[in-house]
């Protein structure tokens, strides 16, 4: 199920040298075609290599213009389904379209705190060096495990 | 300086601590190293072929956290369900010392924003938006089987990736380098001194020098022939962008492998391979052939042919294929996954608010992970409570941290009881500058001095998962400090500058020199490109190795012929071609997808036995044997001759096995 670009939603993130879904897909797919030359339409990005395409939804969900859709893949898939998400900030909403016409909504949460709002050592104690070689992590979280040590047979 | 594409600007860099790769296991590494390189000096840094925010397996997102000990299993539960379904063969010290710290940072992913399904005091379950009780301070998560947590994980990655990037500082961090090749150190083979790399996104060569190195980059996928060949090729069931880079690298570099003839095949919903997990352990769902027989119960006496393991309360995941291979061969296929029946019983005991949340549920498994699966269903009208869907078994795959055990040999900790020694009948085999037992000084270090993993890259241990993967870059992270801190020498690359330059940019300078001797780009016998290359890869390992079109058989003789064609192949890939900087990363990619497969062949070679049925099978020992090969198989790749050698390591248990079968 390659992505595929809206030619007439993409605006190729107006003109800065690389576009949202360049940035993110995990497996550099996605090409702005700066002069036209690939595509016939310049200043639009498109999928390079829709057979390498993993249907990770990375560029359908960051798209800025909501531009790229994908389409189930052609070899496996019969035509007509769709499946679209719009991916706010706390949660992500799916449209499911099947072939046969029938529609279904979900909306599912997708983080509790707020985006960029992770503040990683706030509240953590410093690492204790003299335990640099022993079991744990620097902090404690309530879930290490210790353990039954009459399990270990060859203690 | 800009660079050109056939002359490429290079930047060299040094640092004490390189990370490669941007998973969950880097992810982790990164929380971890800062707090104990706090004061040291120890300038870091971490580099992603991709872009963190989405890089890894966990890209998608996921429906599960797959391993979350909780306060009601021991850590040893965990080594002994790991040993148990990867056939007795894992290093329990690795999967027991994962087992006591992974919940550490499942808790860390719920504070930081990941909605972690709860169960209230009625027994009812609802989404991690609710705010219900954390885990750490005792909520009760969700259970879909005995060890999974169910979540709201369509932005895990995103949400674990911001606290990475933030603990490390985006000015360590760079992005869409794609490190293909390790340096040893002039002074000592074995050593690491460094890696190189080039720019994805500009004419860029980087050269890092280092002390410490963290590689994290991910399994193997795509050495097989897949099921689906045209646009579907990409819907591999793990990450397509997953190359084999940890495991070739770290070969190359002459650090000891362990395991590499384990391999998964995944039984998964046919051509989406949507996860099943949910299925059977949430929806109480069965499986069965096309006349509704359940082929667990039906062939339920085939395991007995392999004691201890097939007998279980849960039997090892490559005998659960064996039973429903049968069934295949035999003419009864389709497979199915009854999922009308079992939300036809769900909805007996549920209110119809709760069956409109178990439909959301089970869309949800597929669309936090899996959207192809949706894709599937949406084009052939299939609702999941009328009408059935067929599973397969997939292509294999090579991995060290799902239901795989395939890696690097690396050192464990030492205060659960693992050996410090080796004394079995064939030790003498074993080469002699490799270490002694299972713990050599730093938790997570390979046999090369200063070269760490984690995640899918530790080998012999396995069901890591997402949450295993992150806790086990936190435990390379601080031991790396703590190496880094002992061992103050200056990294001397053993090649030079000029050298590793010419040959990352070969592919590049082979498609210049000869790109006008044909008029057409692609055919040209100069060169091959490297999506032809992964066709005849793919080809040799799916007739030859074992894979769909033998139905998972092959026998010495084949693999002599798989032997002889993969070296021919191996040298052509000194003949692979890059148009643009993108081609260029695809040539890379399969050439570390060849050795990742050679030394996949090699160990089946060796290990004269068939110890996966099910998910492989040596007809010409296709047994399992425990008096002669109840022991790891490891091997070392040398670099100059090309050559592998493999050898056994003698495996032992540190915790009762036998408390599975009571």
């Amino acid at each position: 199920m390659p992505t595929f670009v809206r030619t007439e939603k993409c605006d190729g993130c107006k003109g800065q040298d690389k576009t949202a879904c360049m940035y993110i897909c995990p497996h550099d797919l996605m090409k702005l075609d700066k002069d036209g030359s690939d595509t016939g339409h310049a200043m639009k990005a498109y999928n390079q290599e829709p057979e390498q395409c993993w249907e990770c939804y990375s560029c359908v969900k960051i798209c800025p213009q909501n531009a790229i859709e994908a389409r189930h893949y052609a070899d496996v898939v019969p035509l007509g389904g769709s499946v679209q998400p719009l991916r706010g900030t706390d949660s992500i909403m799916w449209t499911i379209k099947f072939r046969n016409g029938t529609m279904k909504r979900f909306k599912f949460p997708i983080r509790t705190t707020a985006e960029g709002s992770i503040d990683p050592y706030a509240g953590k104690p410093e690492a204790d060096m003299s335990k640099i070689e022993q079991p744990r992590f620097f902090n404690d979280e309530n879930g290490y495990r210790a353990g039954d040590p009459s399990e270990l047979i060859r203690l | 300086m800009a660079g050109e594409f056939g002359n490429p600007e290079v930047v060299e860099e040094s640092v004490d601590i390189l990370m490669i790769g941007g998973g969950m296991a880097n992810c982790g590494a990164a929380f971890e190293i800062m707090q104990w390189a706090k004061g040291t000096d120890l300038k870091i840094k971490l580099v992603d072929k991709a872009a963190m925010d989405r890089s890894g397996a966990v890209a998608q997102g996921l429906s599960a956290i797959n391993t979350y000990i909780g306060t009601e299993q021991d850590p040893a539960d965990y080594a002994r369900m790991v040993s148990n379904d990867l056939m007795g063969i894992t290093r329990d010290d690795l999967a027991y010392d994962l087992g006591r710290h992974v919940d550490e940072s499942v808790h860390l992913f719920e504070e930081w924003g990941l909605p972690i399904w709860k169960t209230d005091e009625n027994g009812e379950r609802h989404d991690g938006s609710k705010g219900l009780t954390p885990l750490k301070d005792g909520g009760k998560p969700v259970r879909s089987g005995k060890w999974q947590i169910m979540i709201n994980g369509e932005s895990y990655k995103w949400i674990v990736a911001e606290a990475a990037k933030k603990a490390l500082g985006i000015e360590n961090i760079e992005e869409r380098i794609f490190v293909v090749k390790l340096v040893n150190d002039k002074n000592d083979p074995n050593r690491i001194a460094g890696a190189v790399g080039f720019s994805v996104r500009e004419n860029k060569v980087v050269v890092y020098r280092a002390k410490a190195i963290l590689l994290a980059a991910g399994g193997c996928v795509n050495i097989f022939r897949p099921r689906s060949v045209g646009e579907g090729t990409g819907r591999a069931w793990y990450p397509v962008w997953n190359a084999g880079s940890t495991y070739s690298m770290a070969a190359e570099a002459g650090a000891e492998l362990t395991m590499m003839e384990n391999r998964f095949v995944p039984t998964r919903f046919k051509d989406g391979y949507g996860p099943v997990g949910a299925w059977f352990l949430l929806f109480k769902a069965k499986a069965t052939n096309a006349f509704g027989e359940v082929y667990m119960d039906k062939n339920k006496d085939m395991l007995n042919d392999y004691p201890p393991y097939g007998q279980a309360a849960v039997p090892a995941s490559c005998l659960r294929n064996h039973l429903m291979l049968k069934e295949m061969k035999e003419g009864r296929g389709p497979i199915y996954m009854d999922t009308v029946t079992a939300l036809a019983n769900l909805r007996e005991t549920l209110s119809p608010r709760e069956v409109k949340h178990l439909e959301a549920e089970a869309w949800e498994d597929f669309l936090d992970m899996c959207v192809g699966q949706c894709g599937i269903w949406v084009g052939e009208n299939i609702e999941p409570e009328k009408k059935n869907s067929e599973l397969m078994p997939t292509e294999p795959y090579l991995l060290g941290s799902h239901s795989g055990c395939c890696g690097i040999w690396t050192s464990g900790p030492t205060d659960v009881g693992a050996p410090t020694t080796e004394d079995h009948a064939e030790k003498d085999k074993i080469p002699s500058h490799l270490p002694e037992g299972w713990n050599w000084g730093y938790r997570g270090m390979t046999t090369i001095k200063g070269l760490f993993t984690a995640g899918d890259g530790v080998g012999a241990s396995g069901h890591k998962f997402s949450s295993g993967s992150h806790a086990e870059g936190r435990m390379a992270a601080k031991a790396m400090v703590k190496y880094c801190l002992d061992n103050d020498h200056t990294p001397e690359l053993d090649t030079d500058v000029d050298t590793l330059v010419a040959e990352i940019y070969q592919p590049v300078r082979t498609y210049m020199e000869h790109k006008d001797y044909t008029t057409a780009i692609d055919v040209n016998p100069h060169y091959i490109t490297p999506k032809m290359l992964q066709f005849r890869l793919q080809k040799i390992m799916d007739e030859y190795v074992a894979g769909v079109a033998t139905y998972y058989t092959t026998n010495a003789e084949m693999l002599k012929v798989a032997e002889e064609k993969l070296e021919m192949l191996k040298e052509d890939a000194m003949k692979m071609r890059a148009k643009d900087l993108h081609e260029l990363l695809r040539a890379w990619e399969n050439y570390h997808r060849i050795l990742t497969a050679e030394a996949h062949m090699k160990h089946i070679q060796f290990r004269e036995e068939s110890r996966y049925p099910g998910f492989y099978y040596r007809m010409d020992k296709n047994f399992v044997d425990e008096e002669n090969w109840k022991c790891f198989v490891n091997s070392v790749y040398d670099k100059n001759t090309k050559q592998w050698t493999c050898f056994k390591r003698q495996h032992y248990d540190l915790v009762d096995k036998s408390k599975l079968f009571k």
